[in-house]
């Protein structure tokens, strides 16, 4: 039974290493908190399930179409909010205050245009198969969420690491004025990191869709709520952090939904969260900086 | 004076949460001012509005004494988790506080048997007059105003500028942070008790993020420079989804339109001192 349960949170893990991924992204690169990440979340998942209910979509079309959609979205939300408020230097607060605006916009159009009731997948998008490993049952879903999610993850950091493109936007991580004065293009690498942030989102949302077979205008609020958790467990802005904290809470949630109870689920993961700030305030696996005078 | 009390019967209940939600937004402005961003505020309002109802619906309690339980006990809250809490900084106090505030929100829906879990507390007695709200409101701004010019105003604003600097100015930085925040729950469990005893009815999710995202929204809207900030800005948004209501659906939609344009392009918020004497043509120094 265990295994079962682990299994359970290794998929669970995976999605929220993906959601906290992008959001980690544009904290570490954009020195923004970005609130709307969750509405972009929800958004994917809305149009993957609009282009397979309408058009017939494939399941790997539509991913793709998502992917391509959230970036679009991504680019759009950063050109028309975050560079403005850029290019004027504003605190970290107000962008922060903006993307809420932008959250209210997008949770209450899809409200407007799909309704507040759930909506599902259709049936037989994903094959009912199960694969049995040593007394281990893994569905199609399961399979299949954890080995995107691992080769989107490896991808990603694999890029960061060894590309040119990776090291710019580590420097830019590290400064975006000294990057600047290295040459680096920073708006486009900005741009850049919004799509790629808001397409792995919206990624997760077309993934959580699936696996709770729910969709409705509100689902991406506690999801942002966990994608805060995570980075903050990770170390806000740090990659590696992101993916560790969200299989972290993936195995955290499961694990005290089978032995303590399902009404503790989310009390576990924050009170966990307000314990490791407290002990270790710059997140479990993040480093600890102390300003000198 | 028939259409005045025909007014005041529709709407007495927005204009008394006009005054509650300018207290919420006072009470975020007080820890700003000394350099926090904590989103605690709407927990602490739902610790009060809990304590207060379940001592008016159970125990019978006189009102004054309800509202003075209701703004101890966030207080007495906000000083336990403050010491270890306000150590944090920047965005992680912030994050420490959200988590805080989901913490307790939780904790009610599961105390089902004290707190009616996810069904909220019902029937609490309406025992909030327009003029409890107005006396708490006035009052709560001359305290704050009365603070802005005191010492431990100007060493707030020390610590908002530059905690180091203030530190070796002799400021006990911790000391000042833990007065800002448990003054700040006093007043946000002012509110959740006014609240309470106007709207009948509580439940945990009133308390949540969302709440508390609202309440930041309010005060950066107005600008924090002074106090006619949180104010106005609790005033825009309270009114704005009522005033938006023919456009059904989408009214919030162009709510978050306007949230959006307002940060783009008020970038001190709408109460900007500077900008309103530059509009109005009189001589004024645009920052």
């Amino acid at each position: 039974m265990l295994e079962q349960q682990l299994v359970n949170a290794l998929s669970l893990g995976c999605v929220y290493a993906l959601f906290a991924l992008g959001f980690t992204l544009i904290f570490g690169v954009l020195g923004v908190v970005n609130l709307s990440h969750g509405a972009v979340f929800m958004v994917g998942a809305y149009a993957a399930r609009a282009v397979v209910a309408r058009f017939d979509f494939p399941l790997w079309a539509a991913l793709l179409f998502v992917l391509l959609f959230c970036g679009l979205l991504g680019l759009v939300i950063d050109f028309l909010v975050l560079r403005p408020l850029r290019a004027r230097n504003a605190p970290h607060l107000i962008p922060m205050i903006a993307t809420i605006g932008v959250a209210i916009i997008l949770n209450n159009g899809v409200q407007g245009l799909f309704g507040a009731e759930n909506l599902r997948f259709p049936s037989g998008l994903v094959s009912e198969e199960t694969l049995s490993l040593g007394g281990l049952h893994l569905t199609a879903l399961d399979l299949g969420i954890i080995l995107l999610s691992f080769a989107l993850m490896a991808v990603l950091l694999l890029a960061l690491k060894k590309t040119q493109l990776g090291r710019a936007l580590r420097a830019i991580a590290e400064s975006p004025k000294a990057a600047y004065l290295l040459g680096i293009n920073v708006e486009g690498l900005f741009l850049l990191t919004s799509f790629v942030a808001a397409a792995l989102g919206g990624l997760a949302g077309v993934l959580i869709g699936l696996y709770s077979n729910a969709l409705f205008p509100l689902m991406g609020q506690p999801m942002l709520h966990k994608g805060i958790a995570v980075i903050i467990l990770g170390g806000m802005g740090d990659i590696r952090g992101a993916l560790l904290g969200g299989l972290f809470l993936g195995f955290a949630e499961v694990l005290s939904v089978a032995y303590i109870g399902s009404s503790m689920r989310d009390a576990v993961a924050f009170g966990l969260l307000f314990l490791i700030l407290l002990v270790r305030p710059k997140g479990l696996f993040g480093s600890q900086q102390e300003r000198k005078v | 004076m028939d259409s005045l009390t025909n007014f005041w019967s529709v709407y007495s209940n927005l204009v008394l949460t006009l005054g509650t939600n300018s207290l919420l937004a006072l009470s975020i402005y007080l820890t700003l001012s000394c350099g926090m961003l904590s989103i605690a505020n709407a927990a602490f309002m739902g610790i009060g509005a809990y304590a207060s109802a379940l001592l008016t619906m159970h125990y019978g309690v006189s009102f004054p004494v309800a509202l003075a339980a209701g703004m101890v006990a966030p207080a007495v809250t906000a000083f336990v988790i403050g010491k270890p809490t306000l150590r944090l900084s920047g965005v992680y106090l912030a994050m420490a506080t959200l988590a805080f505030g989901e913490v307790v929100r939780i904790a009610v829906l599961n105390a089902e048997p004290v707190t009616g879990g996810a069904l909220g507390l019902n029937g609490i007695p309406q025992s909030t007059q327009w003029w409890h709200v107005a006396l708490a409101l006035v009052l709560t701004l001359a305290l704050l105003w009365r603070l802005r010019q005191s010492k431990v105003g100007r060493a707030f604003e020390a610590i908002k500028e530059d905690e180091t600097a203030a530190g070796l100015m002799g400021i006990d930085v911790g000391a000042h942070k833990l007065l800002a925040f448990v003054l700040g729950a006093a007043i946000a469990g002012l509110a959740g008790t006014l609240n309470a005893h106007l709207t009948f009815f509580i439940g945990p999710n009133e308390y949540g993020f969302d709440r508390a995202v609202d309440i930041l929204t309010m005060t950066i809207l107005g600008g924090i420079g002074g106090l006619n900030g949180p104010v106005v800005g609790a005033v825009i948004l309270t009114l704005l989804p009522e005033l938006l209501r023919s456009l059904k659906d989408f009214r919030l939609v162009v709510n978050g339109f306007i949230l959006v344009l307002i940060v783009l392009f008020l970038p001190k918020g709408i109460w900007d001192p500077a900008r309103i004497r530059q509009w109005f043509g009189r001589k004024g120094t645009p920052s």
